[in-house]
Order: C-alpha cells, then structure tokens, then sequence
C-alpha cells in the first residue's frame, strides 16, 4: 500500500508498504532516516520514539497505515523544529513545523560543527547541544528517542522538576547507565531556556 | 495482509461484518508488539484511528462516556475528579509514549488479566457498549465481560463503542505492584472505590487470576461490617480486625499463578496487603470529606 504522510514537515510518499509494518521500519528503510532507533519492537526501550501530530510515540508501535495524512518529527528534523518553534511561536509549539525540512538533508544530517566532539559551530536543538555540554551521550543508540522525548517535555514544561523529568524520561532505557549525566542535560536545557527568555 | 481504514463508526461495522477476523488496531500498543514478533499474522487489520467519536469522551450527570481509544495520558489529565480511580490507574500504564496512544478499548479487547484498567472499571462498576451491524449495540456490565485469558464477551462482529464508567461518588484508590514505577506489567494489581450513595464498597483485583476479578466475599463482609458498626454515618476509624479479615478474604479471592513475574503465594499476600491500604487511604479521605464525624474525634 502507498502511505501519504508529513516527515519532518514536508510532505512524503511511502509506496509498496507491507500492511503490517511499523511507522520505524518506514522511516529507516524507506525514507531513509535511521536517526530513529530500533531496539525492543515492544514500546518498551523508546529510541524509536518521535513526535506523531506533536505527542511522542513508540513509532515501533504506530501501523504505517495509522500515519496516513500525520505529521511526523523525527530526531532528524529536530533542530529545525526547535529553531522554527522558537522563531515563531515562542513558548508553544507549531503543529506543522510551517518550513520543514528536506528529506535530501535530514539524510546526510549530522551536526555540522566546526568541532565533532563539542558541537560548537553546528546546527543543533538546544537540548541536542545541552546532552554533548553535559556529556549525556555514550554509545548514543538511545540518544535520539531522549532528545524527541526531552524536548518534547521542554516545550510542555519549560521548568521542570526532577520527577517531572524522570517521569517523562522513565520510557527511554539507557544500557550505558549514563542517566545522571542525562538528567543533567535536561536541567541544563531548561535552565538555558529559561536565560533566554 | 490487509488494511482497512474505516472512515465512520458505520464503516468500520461493516468491514467487521464482512472480516469477522479483522483486528482492530486503535493506540497499537498490543497489536504491533505481536506482529513485530511474528506473533500474529491477521487477515485484517481494523485501524480505529480515523473513527474521532472513540477517541472523545462525555461527562454526564451520573456517568462518563469513555471512548475506547481516547488515550491513558488524556484521561490522567482530563477526568481525575470524575474517575479518580481509573485516572490513578492510567498513570501506572507502561511509559509516557505508551499512554499517549493506548487507551481502555485495548485493554478491554485484549482482556489481558494483567490489564491496568480492569480493576478500576470494575470497582466503579462500568459497562461496556458494544456494538454490531447485525444487532445494533447492547451494554455488556464489566462483571460478564472478562470470560478467561485473553477472552472477552465480544462476539467476533462486534466491535467496542464506549465504556460508561459511573462518576465517582466517594474515594477511589489503585494499586500495582512491579519492580519499579515505569514500564511495568502487573504482578498483581488492586482497586477499590467506596460508594457512599448505596453504603457499598466495591473491589477489583488484577493479574492473580486467569481473569480480573472482584473480591465478592470481601466486599460482602466489609459492606455488612460497615452497616453493622455505623461506620458510614460515624465516619469512624475502620477496626483493625475489620480490616484484616477483608485483605484475608481479598487474598481469598484470588487464584494466581507461579510466573517469570511472581509466584502465587506472593501475589496472594500482596494483593492483601494492597487491599488493606486501599481501604485505609479510600476511608481516611472518606471521614476526612466534612462529613459530619460524630464520634470520631
């Protein structure tokens, strides 16, 4: 079957979609953006987890056929999520993601800074930028389901406390045990945010 | 495989006319994670999802229509006062981006006994509005819904239209063991809702039988015991004695298994435990809800 649906705020065309398959399989094999991890296939690990119609999801979870005519926001559009919701609805969120970005890009997305391990020069999301300061990425398979889930609880709740973190963390596992380090950046990014206001 | 994408309440009757097989798919949550697996090849798969009316709720003046897909997060924010007890509930369900997609059909139409909403809907004593092309809709009560592992009273053209929870009249309390507070299935499970309009308690256990269950010999022995000793009108402190004998007769009630989760005589002493402090936590907000405490300063 062919899946007409929003990736990353543009609009995308998925053919010869087995009926079973899940919205992770469609974005790493045929829209080619493994950003989105697969782990479990239960719900249980969330490095799948992006933003479908703005609410984070286990898109291991999510049937292709589900997403016919949604907006999906993978890890690999979220720094140009975070710049767009910043630059024009501050304090809220923008359903459509109005620019998007292009799947040619979100492909060869990497952080384009003029120093790998600090980021520095690179387009990121503040909370991208706030996990490589607080050193919250190890082995970073379960990096990109913690940023869609953590931004997304930024922009929710510019202020958060520790058990609103860990609450809305407790869905992403980290195996390298580096949770401290996460939490880390998070408070780092809401403290950031909070500056800027 | 295929997939139908229903439209309307009606169309989606009537593929499961035609597809008395097909699945419904709604928030996925069970569905895909027996797919994934291989677990599950169905000929049809049924996606909800377009269907709006499932995903909407309406407060009434003695009952809450549920939509089965409306999402465990929505009904956590939205209807703590109406259904405290299943919103408590909701909270416990697997992670934020699991309740942000299952809902209480799943659990109804999965009928897993471990289901987190089971014991919630059957303390507040909710109905279940099914509905066929055939023969239109019927209300099946939560009590004649769960039919074994896994089975439900759904006859295979049905599909689930609402659940019609009564709003809370009195405290209502959950609790769930696991090993930690995230991303847990149940190794047991208990809820407990006091209904000070009818002078009654009502009780629902889950994962320590082959179905979720209400402990009927506890609340039969705690309502008497309640009317007997004036504690609706008191608003007195339930005796300790009273209490034991209702988490004795709540682990009564019981008949679970030895599993990866828990072994039965565990499951047994917990759900005790927990039904003992649901009735303390329940009563405790009871007498402390301005009611007039004769008697009990």
């Amino acid at each position: 079957m062919r899946v007409n649906f929003t990736v990353n705020g543009r609009q995308q065309e998925a053919d010869d979609v087995w009926e079973g398959e899940s919205l992770l399989y469609v974005l790493r094999e045929r829209m080619g953006l493994p950003g989105s991890k697969n782990a479990c296939e239960q719900g249980e690990c969330g490095s799948c987890t992006v933003r479908l119609d703005g609410v984070p999801v286990c898109s291991c979870l999510v049937a292709a056929g589900q997403v016919e005519g949604r907006e999906v926001v993978t890890v690999e559009g979220l720094a140009d999520y975070a710049k767009h919701r910043e630059d024009s609805h501050p304090g809220g969120a923008c359903g459509s993601v109005c620019g998007g970005t292009d799947l040619q890009q979100a492909r060869q997305w990497q952080a384009k800074g003029t120093d790998g391990q600090t980021g520095e020069g690179g387009e990121l999301s503040p909370i991208q930028q706030a996990f490589i300061d607080a050193g919250a990425v190890q082995c970073g398979f379960c990096t990109p389901g913690l940023l869609v889930a953590a931004d997304e609880l930024l922009e929710r709740n510019p202020s958060p406390s520790d058990g609103d973190i860990r609450e809305a963390l407790s869905g992403n596992l980290c195996r390298c045990t580096g949770y401290e380090k996460i939490l880390d950046a998070v408070r780092l990014a809401a403290a950031r945010q909070e500056e800027a206001v | 495989m295929d997939f139908l994408r229903p439209a309307s309440w009606e169309e989606a009757l009537a593929a499961k006319a035609e597809h008395p097989t097909a699945v419904p798919i709604a928030g996925g949550t069970d569905v895909m994670v027996e797919i994934n697996f291989d677990h599950r090849r169905p000929e049809y798969l049924l996606d909800l999802n377009r269907i709006t009316e499932l995903n909407e709720w309406h407060v009434g003046e003695e009952k809450v229509a549920l939509g089965p897909s409306v999402p465990y997060t929505k009904i956590m924010e939205n209807l703590r006062t109406e259904l405290p007890g299943l919103a408590l509930a909701s909270h416990t369900v697997a992670s934020p981006q699991i309740r942000n997609r299952g809902g209480v059909g799943g659990n109804l139409g999965c009928a897993s006994p471990a289901g987190d909403s089971h014991p919630a809907l059957l303390s507040s004593g909710a109905d279940v509005e099914v509905e066929s092309q055939a023969r239109g809709s019927r209300l099946i009560p939560i009590d004649e819904f769960y039919k074994g592992v896994k089975r439900n009273a759904l006859e295979q053209d049905e599909l689930i239209k609402a659940i019609h929870i009564p709003k809370a009249d009195g405290p209502q309390q959950f609790s769930k063991v696991g090993t930690r507070n995230a991303m847990v299935i149940a190794v047991c499970a208990f809820g407990l809702a006091l209904h000070p309009s009818t002078r009654t308690v009502r009780t629902g256990i889950g994962s320590a039988a082959p179905t979720p269950v209400r402990a009927k010999a506890a609340e039969e022995f705690l309502n008497a015991a309640l009317e007997e000793g004036g504690f609706w009108d008191s608003g007195k402190i339930i005796t300790p004695s009273i209490a034991k004998q209702f988490a004795t007769l709540a682990s009564g009630a019981c008949n679970p298994i030895d599993d990866v989760r828990g072994t039965a005589n565990y499951r047994r002493h917990a759900v005790g435990v927990m039904a003992r402090r649901n009735l303390m936590w329940t009563w405790e907000s009871y007498r402390g809800e301005g009611r007039t405490l004769e008697g009990a300063a």
